[in-house]
Formats: C-alpha cells, structure tokens, sequence
C-alpha cells in the first residue's frame, strides 16, 4: 500500500523525522538512567546502534527463511526477544577476547541492552511495515544514530543545568523530561522533510 | 495480618512507590499510547496482568531457576503472556491491536515487569506476587490514563472518542495538534512528576 521506500531515504528518516527515541519514545529508561554522563552515553550509543544493526538484520533473516515458512508468526516475539539475548551474549564475548579496553567502557552497558525497549522496538517495527533486508538494516542502523545522538545531546545539556536553579519538585526526572520535550519539539520541525512510515 | 499486608502493598504500588512518578520505570510505552484513553486502558490491563502473572508464575518457578539463567527465563515467562495478550486483542480487538501496533510486543521489555520480577515476587509467596504485580499494574493505570484525558481532550475535543468540548474547538485547526504528537508527552509527564513530588515533599515536612 505505501510505495518502496529507498534504503537511504530510510536511514535518513529514522535518524531525524522518525527519530526512534523523540518520536516513538523507545529506550526512553536507559536513556533517561544513563544520561547523566557523557563518557557513559557514547559508550551506550554504540553500543544500542551495534546490536540495533546486528539485531535487526539477523531477525530480519529468521522471520523471512524459518518463522514465515513454518507458520509460526505467533511465536515471533519470544523468538525476537532470545535473537536479542542471544546477539548480546556473543557481542559481550567478543569484545570482551578481541579488545579488553573496549570491553571496560561498553561491557557494564551491553547486559542493559537486552532490555532496552529501543532494539524490541525497531525488530517490531521492521516486522510490521514488512520491509526488505536492505530496508531494515539502513533503518536500523539510521534509529541506532539517531538514539546514539538523542543521548549524547540529551547528556550535554544535563551538564549544563547541573548547576542551575531548578525548582526542587522538578529535580531529576521532571527537568530531564522537560528538556526531551523540548528536544523533540525541534525534531517536530524536520517531520515535513521525508514521510515514512 | 493478611488483609493488612494487602491493603499496604496496594498503597505502596499506587501511591507512594508508583513506578512512573517515583521509580521512572516504563515510560518507553507510557508515552507512545497516551493519546487515545480507549488505547491506554486496553493497553494498560494488558500490562497489569501481564506484570501480575508472570510475578505469579516466577515466584513458584523460583527455587528451580538457577541465578545464572535467571534473566533469560523471566523473559521467555513474560514474553509467553505477551504473545497470549497480543493474540487476544489480535481475536477480539482488532482495531485497538492494529492502533497500539509494535507497543504491545513491547510490554516485554517494560521495565515495570521485569523490576517487579526482580525486586519482589523473587523473595515472595506467589499469591502475593500476583497481586503485587496487579497493584504495580494499576499505579501505572492510573498515572497513563489520566495523561490520556489530557491528551484526548485538548488533542480531539472529545473523551471516550464522545465529543466533550464545542466544536468549534476542535474544527477548522483549532485543536491543539502538539497534544497528538510526541513532545507534548513528555511536558505532561514532566508536570505530572513535578506536582506529584511536590506533594509528597509536603507531607513528609516540607523538607528540602
């Protein structure tokens, strides 16, 4: 029913006008918990954009080639959620024997990942719009920027107000909300650029 | 005693512990299904018995699960009560189902269940496991339809998809279409946290 959207048009939606944190509000906990601290948010926004990649595009496959053919759509979420379980655990063995130093900062935030609503999310939504392999990875790896940036400038501007005055019921979460309302009333205005749904 | 105990719980999920306003626990679909009350409250049942029965279910599988696998079975036992949850609205709600979409697939990773998991129906009785899970289920009710009301009134003029305001509020683009869109969610739960912490730092004495 909708036309062929082109992988990069893609990629370019899911970072900015479908930006899968501001406009879908995925992600939204780890987000919120770990923004505190920009060395922390670079090494959870790679480490969410990886798995995102990798993620998608494995279950991209296992829908296509083993739960289609066999009829057991219905099972697709538990079959999702141990893709994701499964991803993280080899991606933490990995990193953890090829490079010990990368393994220290992203190793504490990869466990945290498997329940980041942001992966489950975009496999949904890949499942959903019924794209193509070449379409869920330019979409995955387009949300997994876009939230990689959303907390990066999210832990910015934390930084900034850190000091000043804020009213005390709204310390903490109150003021961190206010300031990803803002963020994605900015993101509003690149919603005319590209439809995609 | 036993009725005590219930009655504290409940008070303590809704009230003084409420996963939204005072853990921040599962926004993620919080603010993604506010905009119509008729979504919200499907969506939130689903998640109080969700959230309820797997509590259930993992505190009497407790002493089998060995700690090493623990996170991966209360997946697998949350994930099971989602797919029958989807596959109920699928059967008898067709077009609530199609407008939640991806965000009842994604009841799995709300933090609510698996925190409620973790932190209580591990060191409890099963039967009180339920109904913790049921109480947790319902502080978020409350909190998610209420910014429900907001959004729907001011967005569409109308509750319950029943018009409530003048039309000619809601015709000719006057409605306020920020209350449909993503930012307007975040301002509300902002405001809800801020009066709800408000409150409660005056009845604990007003102190800073």
């Amino acid at each position: 029913m909708t036309p062929v959207i082109d992988p990069l048009t893609l990629l370019f939606a899911s970072i900015f006008t479908s930006n899968i944190l501001l406009a879908n509000f995925l992600g939204m906990c780890s987000f919120i918990a770990i923004s505190k601290d920009m060395n922390s948010s670079n090494g959870l926004g790679i480490a969410v954009t990886v798995v995102l990649a990798i993620t998608v595009a494995l279950s991209w496959v296992v829908l296509e080639y083993l739960l289609i053919p066999t009829g057991l759509e219905y099972l697709s979420f538990i079959v999702f959620i141990i893709v994701i379980a499964a991803v993280v655990q080899v991606l933490e063995m990995v990193i953890e024997r090829v490079s010990p130093a990368l393994y220290l900062t992203l190793g504490i935030f990869l466990p945290l990942i498997t329940v980041n609503c942001a992966i489950m999310g975009a496999v949904l939504f890949m499942q959903i719009r019924h794209y193509d392999f070449w379409q869920s990875l330019s979409f995955a790896i387009g949300s997994g920027l876009g939230w990689w940036m959303a907390i990066m400038m999210l832990a910015a501007m934390r930084k900034r107000y850190e000091k000043s005055n804020v009213p005390a019921g709204l310390q903490g979460p109150g003021i961190t909300f206010i300031t990803i309302g803002f963020m994605a009333m900015a993101f509003v205005g690149f919603s005319g650029m590209v439809r995609v749904q | 005693m036993s009725q005590n105990k219930y009655l504290a719980n409940l008070k303590e999920n809704v009230i003084t512990n409420n996963p939204i306003l005072v853990q921040i626990l599962g926004i993620c679909s919080t603010l993604a299904v506010t905009n119509l009350i008729s979504n919200t409250l499907i969506m939130t049942v689903g998640v109080a018995l969700v959230t309820a029965f797997s509590s259930w279910t993992l505190s009497l599988m407790n002493a089998w699960i060995p700690r090493k696998v623990r996170m991966i079975v209360q997946v697998l036992v949350i994930s099971f009560y989602t797919i029958i949850v989807d596959i109920v609205l699928r059967a008898y709600a067709p077009e609530v189902s199609k407008n939640l979409g991806p965000y009842v697939g994604l009841i799995i990773t709300n933090c609510i269940i698996m925190g409620r998991a973790e932190a209580f129906a591990q060191a409890n009785r099963p039967v009180i496991s339920f109904w913790d899970g049921l109480t947790s289920g319902f502080g978020y009710m409350i909190v998610l339809v209420g910014l429900a009301v907001f959004r729907e009134v001011l967005a569409f003029g109308t509750l319950m998809n029943i018009p409530v305001l003048p039309l000619d509020f809601t015709a000719g683009g006057n409605n306020w279409t920020i209350m449909v869109m993503a930012p307007s969610a975040f301002f509300l739960v902002a405001i809800v946290i801020w009066v709800s912490k408000t409150l409660q730092m005056k009845k604990t004495g007003g102190n800073k």
